[in-house]
């Protein structure tokens, strides 16, 4: 009897802590995202990239289909090169797709855009993004702003 | 001044046979882990001891520690207007620090010190000895089986202390303080992320359990065999194991998110 106690108790032990390291993954971390590992890698070249972090998701209207695996800056052509991994069930975005860096909310974090195109080639893995729009500098915007003022 | 110096020597030479000592005892008990299949039933009664009787304190330290983030997080959160954030500052710190390290704090004073207590008095008793003597090697009937069981019950109680927690954030935030049960979650799994916080906060119990376990059973084996030598003994299980704890976690943090 006393030895049947100790293994059920054991047994609860055992099983209450990979039900907790369950709930971690579902309920608290991301995991649903490592089920669709697939995924294919498109390049995009901003002018600046504001506060873009690896790991940002990656939009089309507003639905996140892939995040940003990679950020370098080109020495070659003076940009940042932004490697955006994404989802190989998301493959019918055209060749002209633009990419625009976004903020969401007022503190929230950057994230990336994608504007479908018109045409009829999709991009495929290893592709470049063509048309893109940097992240909006807040100094730079002020600048102009008061460059554009009306003279006294 | 000489004094001094040889003082200094004394102290670093006795602290080095000690780790001299604790290696190869550690490397021992690892060679003998055959025994931890073989003999289950002792493992088993150890893992009930270890860590089936902490599950509670663990459990409900949890539950406090996350309600007290849940409170503390919202009164600085609601400040910039992003009390919505709640879920993710909560989770975080659980995951990656506080689950580890506080699990591994208690763990050293609920389970190490008990531990450390058991094996001096039988070596006080010499009831080690009598062991050997009876051709019963006592790294296999007594300590490996103690190892495991502190190695295997340290990541399942930091998994338990941190779902709890999760749990105690979610009570105070959304049921207390009237954050959106939505966001609390969805904000939690936005910046969680398995690999890089939650297994990492695993391999930091691993270690931890690994370390305390390690540090609390060699105390009680190396204790010297009077009442005050085991007092002596419990008391250095404590207070190594919760400094050698803190110290690995900032060394394990900084190979783990230094990076980032």
């Amino acid at each position: 009897m006393k030895l049947r106690f100790l293994e059920v108790s054991v047994g609860v032990f055992v099983l209450l802590g990979i039900a907790a390291l369950f709930y971690l993954a579902i309920q608290v971390s991301n995991i649903a995202e490592y089920r669709d590992r697939d995924t294919y890698h498109v390049v995009a070249y901003f002018d600046h990239i504001g506060g873009l972090k690896v790991r940002a998701p990656v939009t089309v209207s507003g639905v996140r289909i892939g995040r940003v695996a990679h950020i370098v800056y080109d020495p070659e052509r003076f940009q940042a090169r932004v490697t955006l991994a994404i989802q190989a069930g998301q493959d019918y975005l055209p060749a002209d797709t633009q990419a625009s860096i976004f903020t969401a909310g007022l503190l929230g974090e950057q994230y990336i855009a994608l504007e479908p195109g018109g045409d009829y080639e999709m991009l495929a893995d290893g592709d470049e993004v063509l048309f893109t729009q940097s992240a909006l500098v807040l100094e730079n915007m002020i600048g102009r702003v008061l460059t554009n003022l009306p003279g006294d | 001044m000489i004094e001094f110096l040889s003082g200094l020597g004394r102290s670093g030479l006795h602290w080095l046979a000690v780790l001299g000592r604790a290696s190869a005892f550690l490397f021992r008990v690892l060679l003998a882990q055959d025994a931890v299949v073989r003999r289950f039933r002792l493992t088993l009664a150890e893992i009930y001891s270890v860590g089936v009787r902490s599950m509670l304190i663990i459990m409900v330290s949890g539950l406090f520690v996350g309600m007290v983030l849940g409170y503390q997080g919202y009164i600085t959160l609601v400040n910039f207007g992003a009390a919505e954030a709640l879920g993710g500052v909560v989770a975080l710190s659980l995951v990656r620090e506080l689950g580890p390290v506080v699990t591994a704090l208690l763990f050293a004073g609920r389970a190490g010190s008990a531990l450390t207590a058991e094996i001096g008095l039988m070596k006080t008793t010499e009831q080690l000895s009598a062991m050997e003597m009876m051709a019963v090697d006592p790294y296999r009937r007594v300590f490996a089986p103690r190892f495991f069981a502190g190695f295997l019950s340290m990541p399942l109680l930091a998994a338990l202390f941190s779902a709890v927690g999760v749990m105690g954030g979610y009570i105070v935030g959304v049921g207390l303080l009237g954050v959106d049960s939505g966001s609390y979650f969805s904000q939690m799994q936005a910046v969680t992320d398995w690999h890089e916080d939650v297994m990492s906060g695993v391999i930091k119990s691993i270690v931890f359990g690994f370390v305390v376990t390690w540090i609390a059973v060699f105390q009680g084996f190396d204790a010297e065999p009077t009442s005050e030598g085991i007092s002596r003994a419990t008391t250095q299980t404590v207070v190594v194991s919760a400094l050698a704890v803190l110290g690995l976690d900032f060394i394990l943090t900084g190979l783990m998110f230094g990076d980032m």
